[in-house]
Formats: structure tokens, C-alpha cells, sequence
């Protein structure tokens, strides 16, 4: 620049330069600027992904691999915020295709009659394959939380009814919604998930997982659990919901509801199969639910969050666990790993 | 209520689009088994306020129970999550945790310390940006402090942050620090980090983890949770050149055919040229296509579905590059190989190579030589055990598309899957191709397998007998080629004793000679068959994986498994060369039935039971089966 490189040399060699040398270097430096700038206009440097945009890029390319590498998949879909992102996914990651997948509710006949039709209406709208599975043995025998306790009608309900569904119809992976911040024994769970030919995770026995390369190779009988939502914390959950504008349930709202307090619990009384206590009347209250699934065993809170702003406000304000709605996991700290050991989501 | 709380219940809809611009970053703790990793991990979490109140509870009374800090809080709880792990005190598996600050999002995997783990660290670190190496101040750099480097630099993990941990313990001594910062740096100069920064802390009592510690006002630099902020992980490595493997053809209707899969690396614009490894075919960028709309262009680490303006074939496997740098294409490459399981590595034996989105036969062709991890050695070598790594020459069955692992970590990868048990044996970065791929070239011969055949009026096969010693395999394959002779078959008998007198002279009879006298024999055959001839071979052949990778090497119908069964008892009861009474007065190493495995076929194609069946009568049969599955034609006679 500076008369192509001899000017240079004769500064560094402590010589001088010419005030005409050094408005010309000036002017040559102007006109590369310019030159820079209009090449950043015509080549458009895409801007770094951010967190949320690798996490949805992550969970696409493990959606496609399933299908690329199994034959018979399955996305169990239970209607919650989790699903309902997880189903948003997948219509990206298929775009212009629809999932080549079905979907799969385990219904074990006492969910919130809102998840129901939120359910049907959605699949519906989106021209999606749905299939409802409903453990026959259980419905014979009259299984209920009311009756049976939450640890028996969850495990005959929920995690037999699924396990006679993948069965039934031989699928060899199903896409679940678990995430890794969930639980401590979910952080070490692998994306893809072996399972045996009787459904069982051991958690001693995982196949390394190296990179993005999964390996979803089974022999017959043996299946893969798939958990393309695995690095989302419950706050990417919401965060994506309100930034993609991704419908769900109105029981995350909060509402006046009618609801009984069962041992701090507030338990919604949904339908007329709920057994009160003498005395125990139903109290209307304003109320949301952090989690969903079968409404006598999911407590709301109070809360006046009817916006996902609020609701979002809230979740980053409150310092109690997503899961402490759930009465399953409240035993000890390893029951979870002992469900997942036997074939629960 | 802390200024960030204040904040988010003012204005959360400003709080949530600050939110979207942060950064990620993915990172791997390691360190060796006391040094106080899960610790540190539970320090960050519980500072940066991400423990809920329920969880604080329930680690609180597991403290009590389990805990190593005197009924105090221990922060390794929080992170140590199977079972297993909470009664012994350590961390067995990955753990992979999450927390953001105002600034970043990190994914942080937590790594087991012991050598039998080194797999697990491998596993952390190979979606890792950045490693935190703990180093207890009391002792100074550790066999395992190398090993963890040497891992995390094999991983390519280019920036490295050295945590002098327990400086409570060592008095805060800035003499400590600096002289164990002195040694990391001049150790770790060949494992060609980029970025190394050391840090004192304290992970027990938070000195230095998210706020300065005023105890060791000495040290000048940024605390832990400030530098993995501010650390700049991509500036060495820049999107690089545009990759894309191809993941899954998108063809929802015929007019619209797409390949979907996740840019690797580079940028890609409508209207680039672009070019297929390994077919090497080109065409220009039409569409990049994703749900909500149709984009100008997109780079590495987007998921999109690219459209072409040719029609050419492309299908999962194949690499689109940029027309100007494409990726390598070889059947030869070298490469690092990590081995992460129990059975042991054997050079010769068949597995599946599984890169991003390919999965080929392999086998490792030669080991050239291992690597102590512990002191980065070289030392010899005929196979891998678990954990340890090695630099491997591999043949694949057909050519992959490529980079060399330092140019793309993406590219330049691949996990080694079992072909019995489908787990997945062992991890791999590639060097390089083997110049000689480029250089050889199939002999195109004018007189094929077919006219060979042809000429000899039948239809080449490997008849594979498999067995015990003793079982009979060699008289019914003697008998058996007899009758193929007798009605003018083209055979050639290749036994166990015959080649091994030969060929395979050089073999004994451990595993790993196994594994290659078997691996010679199925190439021998392989020559045969293609030459046209009805190879019979009888040998022990006492592992399902070998037996495997020889019916692979010819087509589906020219190998007929046969199984010679006789039960160990009755072999040894004849013991016809008195191998067995050797063997048992232990003269004879490695024998068959005796101190080595013999795996019995699942699936032959024909069983022989010689207690019910003569040899003569076992021969018949195999001819009957040989006939009716249109081998050799029915003769008259």
C-alpha cells in the first residue's frame, strides 16, 4: 500500500515517506474498505446459531436419523408442552413431507378431558396419524388411582399398556419427550436408548455415544428409545413455545378451576369418577398446571400466570422442580432409574 | 430477589428476547478420582441459582446419608445421579448437566476419573469445545492428568482451562500454582492446544468459581465461571469448508425431491456449485428449503433440506461439498482408533465403520502401533484392549467421503459396531487416506467368474465345514469331494492341516492367529470361487464373527454353512490323533473345547449330527442339499 511495500520498508529502516505516498496509501485503504463492504452485501455471512436454534437443528437431526436407520418407528405423543414441542419438531424436520411416522397416546382412561380434545382436534388438523392405546387388562380389572394408588394404576396403566403397545405393533423405536434435566438418573441416559426384547434400560450397560453418530442398530425383539428433546432444559421448553407461537393445552393457563386440596396437592375434580371426602367440597380457584397426565395424580398451583410471558415469568421465578407435581417420583432419589429400568418413559 | 429476578418479573417479554442472543458452549469437566469434579459442577449449578428448592432438600438428606462432607452439603450429589454411583462415592458414567448465565448457555458433561473410564471421558469430549482439566494443588500433574489431555487432545478440544483445585488446602500458595502451571504448559506443548488458561480454586468453599476469591488476591485473571463467558471456542476454527451428509431423501411427492441434513460445516448459498463424494457428481444449490420458509442461505450446524437444479442420484451416505474444496474419498484410511470394549480388538476382523451418516464393513487392516495414553508413547502391538488407542490402517468395503479429523471434527469421525451384538466397540478420528487407494485400480479382466463358471458347467460354492476337532469335518468333506469328482465337479479341498503346514505356517493357535488364519483362508476361498471352482473347507473356525466375515466375502448363494456336530464328549471319546489327552494333561495350549471357545452356528445351512448320521450318510446328504439347491445338476447315475 504504502508505494506497494518500498515505502514500508524504508519506514522500517528508519527512512521517511512522502505526505503524497501516504495520501495515496489513505486513499487505496478507502477504496479496499468500500470494496470489503460491498462483498459482505453480496456473500450474506449468516449470524452464529443461537442456543435455541442449535437445540432445534440438534433434535431435527436426530429425528431424521431414526427414520433413516429404523425401520418401524413410533413418537409417543402424550399432549403435554413436551410433546407438543416434540411434535412442532418433527413437522420441521419432515418439512415438505409429514412425519413417515405415526403417533402414539397411551391413554390410561384418566387423563384431563381437555388433553383428550386438545389431542384429537390437533392430530386432526395436521393430518397426522394417531393411535390410542388403552391397557385392556387394567380397564377389565377397574384400575384407578383412587383405588389402586398412584404406584400401582401408573405402572399398569402407563407403563404396561405401553410396553403391550410397542408390542402389538412391533415397533422397533419410539420417540419419547424426556429430557435430561428432568431427573438425575435421565442426565446419564443415553439419546438413543437401547431397550431388551423385554423393554428394559440397563443403565450399566450403555452404548457409548460418540458425536452426533448414533448407532440404532437391534437385533429382532430388541427396540430403541429415542429422546430428541434430551438437551432442552424446561426453560428452552417454554422459551421455544413462545418464540415459534407452538399451541398448547389450556390447562398450563391459568383459570378458575374447581379443585380439592388433597395433602397440599390440588387435585382438579375433572369428571364425576372422583371420590370426595365427607365434608370436602370443591373450591374454585384461580389455578395452573405445570405438568399434565392423569388428573387425579397432577396437582396444580395456584397462579394468576394466563399469558406465556407469566407463565415463563413464573417458571423462572419459582425455585420447586417441575416434577414435584408428579406423585410418582417423590419416594427416593433412585426411583426413577428403578421405573426406567423397566420399560417407563 | 436477586437483579435478575427483578428484571424478568418487570419486563420478561424484553428478559425473553435477551435470552435468545446467547451464546452456547459445551464442555467437559475431568480430572482424576478425588480431585473434585462433581463438586465443582454442583458449585457452578447451585451459584448460578439453578437448584430448585425441592432438589436442595433432597440432596440435603441424601448428604446425611450418603455424603462425604460431614453431614455438610455435598455438591457431588447433585451431579452423581445412578444409583450405583451414590453408594460408591464416584462417577461411573457421563453425566451431562445444564446451566445458563446472562450471557451463555453451557452443556456441561461430567466425566469419570479412572483409567477404566478413559471410554467415558472419550464419549464427553468428543461434543466438547472446551476442557476443564482439575488438578488437586496438593499433588500436582498426575499420571491422569496426562491421560485426560492426551484425550481431550486426540478429541480435538483446542482450549483447555487448568483448575488448580483445593488451594484451601495448600495454603493459597501462589508458589503452588505457578509451579504446577509451569509443568501443564511445558507437558502439554506437543498435544498442540490452542488456548490453555489456569485458574485457582477452590470448588469446596467457591474461591474462584463465580466471583473472585479475595483469599489468593495474588492471581490476576478472571474466575472460572467468568472466563467460560468470555472464552472464544470458534475464533481458531471458523465454519470451514461446506459440508453436508446427506441424512434422508425427502420426497413427499414426485415433484419434489430434497435431501435433508445438518450443515457440518461452511455456509451454504442458493446458487452454489456443488459436488457429491464419492460419486463426484455436480450440480448448483435450487432451494434451501425448511418449514416456515425458504432461505437465501444457512451454515453450519442448521438442519435444512437443500434442492438441486439436476437431477442426479444422491442418498444417504453421500457428502455435498463445495465444488471448489470438496471432502476426500477412500477405502483406505488411517486413523486413531479408541477401543471401548471387553472383547479385544483384532486386526482382521470384520466390523461395521459407522460415520455421520454412512455405516461400511471395515476391518483393520494393521495396527501400527499403540499410544500410552499415559505418557504418549509409542509402543507395539498386535491388538487393542478396552480403553486403549491405537493408530490402525483400515480397509472399508467401499469408499467413504471424508475429512482428516483436525480439519473437521464432524467429517473426520467414526464409531466400530460389534456385527454380532450391535454395541458399539469403538471410536475412531481419521488422519488420513492411504495413498494407495488412489492407486489401485480393479483389474477389469475379460474372462470373469461367470465364464469360469460356465465352462465348468456348474455354479462356484464355498462349502464351509465348521466343528470341533475330532468331529469328523475333514473325512465327510473328503467323502464329499470324492462324489463331486466322481461326477465331474471342479473342487479343491482346502484343510486345516494343509494350509497350516503353508499358507498359514507363521500362525499358532491363540485368538488373535485365529482370527487371521481364518481371514487368509476366506480370501483363499474367495480366489477359488471366483475362478469357479466348488471350494470345500474344513476347519475348527470355532468363532461366529470370522465364520461371518467369510460367508461376507462372496456373494449370499455361493456359501453353505455346514456343522459338523459332535458333542465335546463323544470328540474327545474318539480323540483319533490323541489331541484332546494333550490338551487335557495341558501340552497343548489354546485348544478348542478345552481352554478356548468354541461358538456353535445359529443358522447353518446344514447340520450334521454324527451320532445319528455315518459319514458316508452325512456326505449324501450334502450332495441331496447341493442338488436341490440347483449347485450341481442331478446327474443319472
Amino acid at each position: 500500500m504504502l508505494n506497494d511495500g518500498k515505502g514500508l520498508t524504508r519506514l522500517k529502516n528508519g527512512g521517511q515517506c512522502t505526505l503524497k505516498t501516504l495520501e495515496t496509501a489513505f486513499q487505496k485503504l478507502e477504496t479496499l474498505e468500500i470494496e470489503a463492504h460491498l462483498r459482505d452485501d453480496t456473500i450474506p455471512q449468516a449470524t452464529p446459531l443461537n442456543h435455541l436454534q442449535r437445540l432445534e437443528a440438534e433434535s431435527i437431526h436426530i429425528m431424521r436419523e431414526v427414520i433413516a436407520q429404523c425401520e418401524n418407528p413410533v413418537m409417543l405423543y402424550s399432549v403435554g408442552k413436551d410433546s407438543s414441542v416434540m411434535l412442532h419438531l418433527a413437522l420441521k424436520a419432515f418439512y415438505p413431507s409429514l412425519p413417515p411416522f405415526p403417533f402414539l397416546h397411551i391413554d390410561t382412561g384418566w387423563k384431563f378431558k381437555e388433553m383428550i380434545a386438545f389431542r384429537d382436534r390437533r392430530m386432526k388438523e395436521l393430518k397426522l396419524k394417531l393411535l390410542v392405546h388403552t391397557n385392556p387388562d387394567g380397564l377389565e380389572q377397574n384400575i384407578n388411582p383412587f383405588t389402586h394408588g398412584s404406584v400401582t394404576h401408573t405402572d399398569i396403566m402407563k407403563t404396561q399398556g405401553l410396553k403391550q403397545a410397542l408390542d402389538h405393533y412391533g415397533f422397533t423405536a419410539a420417540f419419547g419427550g424426556a429430557r435430561r434435566d428432568e431427573e438425575k438418573s435421565r442426565a446419564k441416559e443415553r439419546i438413543f436408548s437401547f431397550r431388551t426384547t423385554s423393554h428394559q434400560w440397563d443403565p450399566k450397560n450403555q452404548r457409548p455415544e460418540l458425536w452426533n453418530i448414533y448407532n440404532a442398530r437391534i437385533s429382532k425383539g430388541q427396540s430403541m428409545r429415542v429422546f430428541p428433546l434430551s438437551n432442552w432444559t424446561e426453560l428452552d421448553i417454554w422459551q421455544y413455545i413462545y418464540t415459534e407461537q407452538i399451541q398448547i393445552p389450556e390447562l398450563y393457563f391459568a383459570a378458575p378451576r374447581k379443585v380439592v386440596d388433597r395433602g397440599g396437592a390440588l387435585i382438579m375434580v375433572d369428571d364425576d369418577r372422583m371420590p370426595l371426602k365427607d365434608g370436602e367440597k370443591p373450591q374454585e380457584k384461580m389455578v395452573r398446571f405445570r405438568t399434565l397426565g392423569c388428573y387425579p395424580l397432577t396437582g396444580a398451583i395456584e397462579s394468576s400466570a394466563s399469558t406465556l410471558p407469566d407463565i415463563i415469568r413464573e417458571v423462572l421465578i419459582t425455585k420447586t422442580s417441575e416434577r414435584q407435581g408428579r406423585i410418582i417420583d417423590a419416594d427416593n432419589g433412585a426411583s426413577m432409574e428403578d421405573k426406567k429400568r423397566e420399560g417407563y418413559f | 430477589m436477586t437483579d435478575q429476578e427483578q428484571i424478568i418479573s418487570k419486563d420478561i417479554v424484553s428478559y425473553l428476547k435477551t435470552q435468545k442472543e446467547k451464546s452456547f458452549l459445551r464442555f467437559i469437566t475431568c480430572g482424576s478420582v478425588d480431585d473434585g469434579k462433581s463438586t465443582l459442577i454442583g458449585r457452578l449449578l447451585y451459584d448460578s441459582k439453578l437448584v430448585y428448592e425441592d432438589q436442595l432438600n433432597a440432596i440435603k438428606n441424601d448428604s446425611k446419608k450418603f455424603g462425604t462432607q460431614g453431614g455438610e452439603i455435598d455438591f457431588a450429589l447433585l451431579v452423581d445421579g445412578l444409583a450405583a454411583e451414590r453408594e460408591q462415592g464416584i462417577t461411573i458414567d457421563v453425566a451431562y448437566k445444564f446451566f445458563s448465565t446472562s450471557k451463555r448457555k453451557f452443556i456441561v458433561a461430567d466425566t469419570p476419573g479412572h483409567e477404566q473410564y478413559t471410554r467415558n471421558m472419550a464419549t464427553g469430549a468428543s461434543t466438547a469445545n472446551l476442557a476443564i482439566l482439575l488438578i488437586d494443588a496438593r499433588h500436582g500433574i498426575q499420571v491422569q492428568t496426562r491421560r485426560h489431555s492426551y484425550i481431550a487432545s486426540l478429541l480435538g478440544i483446542k482450549s483447555i482451562v487448568v483448575a488448580i483445585n483445593k488451594m484451601d488446602l495448600a495454603d493459597y500458595s501462589q508458589y503452588t500454582f505457578n509451579s504446577i502451571e509451569e509443568d501443564f504448559r511445558s507437558f502439554s506443548k506437543s498435544l498442540g492446544f490452542d488456548h490453555i488458561r489456569c485458574i485457582p480454586i477452590s470448588a469446596l468453599n467457591g474461591d474462584n468459581i463465580t466471583t473472585k476469591s479475595e483469599r489468593m488476591p495474588w492471581y490476576q485473571g478472571s474466575c472460572l465461571l467468568q472466563h467460560l463467558e468470555t472464552v472464544d471456542v470458534n475464533s481458531n476454527q471458523n465454519d470451514g469448508e461446506f459440508r453436508f451428509p446427506v441424512q434422508w431423501v425427502n420426497r413427499p411427492d414426485l415433484n419434489f425431491r430434497g435431501f435433508s441434513g445438518t450443515i457440518a460445516s461452511g455456509q451454504v448459498n442458493v446458487g452454489d456449485e456443488i459436488i457429491v463424494i464419492p460419486s463426484g457428481q455436480k450440480s448448483k444449490v435450487k432451494k434451501i428449503v425448511t418449514m416456515g420458509n425458504d432461505l437465501e442461505y444457512a451454515r453450519k450446524h442448521q438442519s435444512v433440506t437443500l434442492t438441486l437444479h439436476d437431477e442426479i442420484d444422491i442418498s444417504r451416505g453421500d457428502l455435498i461439498c463445495g465444488r471448489s474444496h470438496p471432502a476426500q474419498q477412500s477405502n483406505q484410511i488411517q486413523a486413531h482408533i479408541l477401543w471401548m470394549a471387553e472383547k479385544h480388538l483384532f486386526p482382521g476382523r470384520g466390523y461395521l465403520l459407522k460415520t455421520i451418516n454412512k455405516t461400511v464393513p471395515a476391518t483393520v487392516t494393521s495396527l501400527k502401533h499403540k499410544v500410552n495414553v499415559n505418557d504418549f508413547s509409542k509402543e507395539a502391538g498386535n491388538i487393542l484392549k478396552l480403553n486403549e488407542v491405537g493408530l490402525c490402517n483400515i480397509y472399508l468395503d467401499e469408499p467413504i467421503a471424508f475429512d482428516p479429523y483436525s480439519n473437521n471434527r464432524q467429517t473426520g469421525s467414526f464409531i466400530l459396531i460389534d456385527r454380532q451384538t450391535n454395541d458399539t466397540v469403538g471410536m475412531g478420528v481419521i488422519n488420513f487416506s492411504l495413498r494407495r487407494a488412489a492407486n489401485i485400480v480393479w483389474q477389469n479382466t475379460q474372462v470373469g467368474k461367470t465364464q469360469r463358471a460356465e465352462q465348468k458347467h456348474q455354479k462356484p460354492v464355498i462349502l464351509w465345514f465348521t466343528g470341533l476337532s475330532g468331529s469328523g469335518k475333514s473325512t465327510i468333506a473328503n467323502l464329499v469331494e470324492r462324489k463331486l469328482f466322481d461326477i465331474g465337479r471342479h473342487t479343491y479341498l482346502l484343510d486345516g492341516d494343509n494350509i497350516r503346514h503353508g499358507l498359514n505356517k507363521d500362525l499358532g493357535f491363540t485368538d488373535i492367529d485365529r482370527v487371521e488364519n481364518i481371514r487368509r483362508i476366506s480370501e483363499t476361498a474367495k480366489l477359488m470361487v471366483d475362478a469357479g471352482l466348488i471350494v470345500l473347507v474344513a476347519f475348527i473356525s470355532p468363532f461366529t464373527a470370522e465364520r461371518n466375515d467369510a460367508r461376507c466375502t462372496v456373494n449370499k448363494d455361493e456359501f453353505v454353512e455346514i456343522y459338523i456336530n459332535t458333542s465335546l464328549e463323544e470328540a474327545e471319546k474318539r480323540d483319533v490323533k490323541g489331541l484332546y489327552a494333550k490338551a487335557r494333561r495341558g501340552e497343548i495350549k489354546n485348544f478348542t473345547g478345552i481352554d478356548s471357545e468354541y461358538q456353535a452356528p445359529h443358522a447353518p445351512e446344514i447340520e450334521i449330527n454324527t451320532l445319528s448320521l455315518s459319514a458316508e450318510e452325512a456326505a449324501m446328504k450334502i450332495i441331496d442339499y447341493l442338488q436341490k439347491n440347483e449347485f450341481i445338476v442331478r446327474t443319472e447315475s
